[in-house]
């Protein structure tokens, strides 16, 4: 096989490739803001716990060699920025949106604090599947070596959904969303609900950090999220607080974010840059379809702060 | 001797009224307005000095150096305020929405595009007298920054999006926006390293007040300020936009046209982060290029913050912010911490003065009841 015979098609390639593989960290970014929305309230910090997490991952997992320790890491290290989150948040008249940023500053400075040693050291990645060995073209064999935590994701998206809808903690979480006074009427303490809530979304989203740092692009640097995790914010409002919709925004997404590298592949730079913006714009231009100034939105839970 | 002498001094000082309960019922909210983020900027320094000797630095070093490389000497002064210049500009985009309810967290992405547009007219009008350049500039920046953050509060008032999610994807936006311009159409051939526009030109650049090394960025700041204040405390406008801040339904029943307030506040809270790119570009880099993203935008939302949304009180606030970050070079030279020392320390800050909100109205010798 000549490499010049699939010519363009390398670019559906390359985005499918990519929607496999940079779509992991909006897809766990997106469960975990998911949990976290439906409990009644936002979580804007989780890009400071995608660093955070991407960088404790990689430092644990040259530490210990395992990088699954790195992945566990990254996981208790995003929960414990997210009872920071939801302990502040349970102080009286404390916005949730305005502790998000500022977790959203903290949790980048220290990762770059904490992280400026582990820039140069090289550490043990994680392991990737081949799907792709009945081809023969390395594309196609590059664009369908699938990491495991991508899968992990995948199957989480619909237990979720069901968990939401059947199980106990999903109903308690929803009617924490919903009506806060019934929760507390029902004997429950909404503060304990939600701070368990934004804590499971914390260590989601740190999860979502250790992929970024130990598969793709698989090293720890300052540059190594701009913006995904409040991208993946946005994208559960238009995900219309659905798991499975996450599932399927975070893999277009993926496939956005893959287009500026593919079109650079074949020779198209001259807009590098702004195909690099894509996922950004993409998420403005589906916010301002999909929002309405006339109503809320369905599905959102009514004591968000940011849909009230 | 020394100490003696300062006895009466300390003894009319304390003198003062505090113990007066009618001062207190009367000025007490002022006093917390000023006492509680005071606190909690001593707490953050506490935790921040905590934070550093678990690295086996001495806090004490730290306080000192920061001191130090903050408001120690006359250049280091001098550091400070050209630091605090922009941080004015950036912290009332965040606090010129806040009168409205509106979270605006994009003053990063404006000061960009006010940058990339202060650059544009200055290139444009090559030849011209500076003093026209240099007009043309200031009105760019503020155009291109004002309209950058009009579009988060139209999508807002129009579509009902989230100002403060918009307001943040725009940062990258910008970015990726200038970094197209700069690689592309509007790069300087001679600029290989580093990918830049060409140069405004020496004569266009704004230069420094008389006697220091302070860049006109300052005084464009302290003026923006000022005005802000007047306009927000002293205006029908101002007044018309607290309304609708406090309570929207109640505005749009006395018939206020809240899409205008909406748009116009915005456009001005945009335009002052313009300015400060356009400060940056004019006074301090004379080019635009990636380096102008450097966190200015951010820094500015911490300020704003912690000077409650208080245009005046953001003047004092930038300064001490802008020491802080001032200070960072300092630190990272006699102390061996990482630059982003800075950065944790206003995010300690940052969590502290949010936190500290739950202690309005709750402490008791406040109250004035004695």
């Amino acid at each position: 096989m000549a490499d010049g015979s699939i010519g363009l098609w390398t670019v559906p390639l390359a985005v499918l490739g990519g929607a496999i593989r940079v779509s992991t960290p909006f897809l766990f970014v997106s469960l975990g803001e998911c949990i976290t929305e439906r409990s009644g309230r936002i979580n804007l910090g989780l890009e400071g716990t995608l660093v955070m997490g991407a960088m404790s991952a990689y430092g644990i997992s040259y530490l210990t060699g395992s990088p699954w320790l790195g992945v566990l890491a990254a996981g208790i290290t995003g929960a414990l920025l997210g009872a920071l989150h939801a302990g502040i948040c349970s102080l009286p008249r404390v916005n949730d949106i305005a502790v998000g940023i500022a977790l959203m500053l903290f949790g980048t400075g220290l990762a770059f604090y904490l992280g400026k040693p582990l820039i140069e050291p090289t550490a043990p990645r994680l392991p990737a599947i081949d799907f792709g060995w009945w081809s023969d073209i390395p594309q196609v064999r590059a664009a369908l070596r699938v990491n495991v935590l991508f899968l992990i994701g995948v199957a989480l998206a619909p237990i979720l959904y069901w968990a939401f809808r059947t199980t106990r903690w999903g109903l308690l979480i929803r009617t924490a969303g919903e009506s806060s006074d019934a929760a507390r009427a029902m004997g429950h303490s909404v503060l304990l609900i939600r701070l368990r809530a934004t804590m499971v979304g914390g260590f989601l989203a740190g999860i979502g950090g250790s992929f970024l740092s130990l598969f793709y692009p698989g090293s720890w640097n300052e540059g190594l999220s701009s913006g995904q995790g409040i991208t993946a914010v946005a994208l559960v409002i238009f995900a219309r607080w659905d798991p499975l919709l996450c599932l399927w925004a975070s893999l277009a997404f993926g496939g956005a974010a893959a287009l500026g590298p593919a079109l650079q592949s074949v020779g198209v730079t001259s807009g590098y840059h702004l195909f690099n913006a894509a996922p950004y714009i993409l998420t403005l231009a589906i916010m301002i379809i999909t929002c309405s100034p006339k109503r809320t939105l369905t599905g959102a839970p009514a004591e968000l702060s940011i849909t009230r | 001797m020394t100490t003696e002498a300062a006895d009466p001094v300390e003894a009319v000082g304390t003198v003062a009224p505090a113990a007066d309960a009618g001062f207190l019922q009367r000025h007490g909210g002022a006093i917390e307005y000023v006492l509680i983020p005071g606190v909690a900027l001593v707490g953050a320094l506490g935790v921040f000095g905590i934070f550093v000797a678990m690295f086996g630095k001495s806090p004490l070093d730290l306080y000192f150096y920061m001191y130090y490389g903050a408001f120690g000497t006359w250049f280091s002064w001098q550091n400070t305020l050209t630091r605090a210049a922009p941080l004015i500009l950036t912290a009332l985009c965040t606090a010129l929405p806040a009168q409205l309810g509106m979270v605006i967290i994009g003053g990063e992405g404006a000061l960009l595009i006010g940058a990339l547009s202060a650059t544009s007219a200055a290139l444009l009008l090559q030849g011209m007298p500076p003093l026209i350049v240099q007009i043309a500039m200031v009105i760019a920046g503020v155009i291109g920054g004002g309209l950058w953050v009009m579009l988060s509060g139209a999508l807002r008032q129009y579509r009902g999006v989230n100002e403060t999610i918009s307001s943040l994807l725009l940062v990258y936006i910008a970015l990726a926006v200038l970094n197209h311009l700069v690689e592309g159409a509007m790069r300087d051939p001679a600029s290989l390293n580093k990918p830049s526009t060409r140069e405004i030109g020496a004569a266009n650049m704004f230069g420094s007040i008389p006697g220091t090394d302070v860049h006109w960025g300052l005084v464009f700041g302290l003026i923006a300020a000022i005005a802000a204040y007047i306009l927000i405390y002293h205006t029908v406008f101002g007044f018309a936009a607290r309304v609708a801040g406090g309570n929207i339904r109640a505005a749009k029943i006395v018939g206020l046209n809240v899409s205008k307030l909406i748009l116009t506040v915005c456009f001005l809270a945009g335009g002052a982060a313009g300015l400060a790119g356009m400060v940056e570009v004019a006074a301090v880099q004379g080019r635009t290029n990636a380096n102008l993203a450097a966190g200015y935008g951010f820094t500015g939302i911490l300020v704003a913050f912690l000077a409650r949304h208080n245009p005046l009180a953001i003047i004092p606030v930038a300064i001490l912010l802008g020491g802080i970050s001032a200070s960072g070079g300092l630190l990272q030279r006699r102390l061996g911490l990482p630059d982003a020392s800075v950065l944790v320390l206003q995010g300690i800050i940052f969590v502290f003065v949010l936190a500290s909100d739950a202690l309005y109205g709750r402490i008791g010798f406040l109250k004035g009841k004695s």
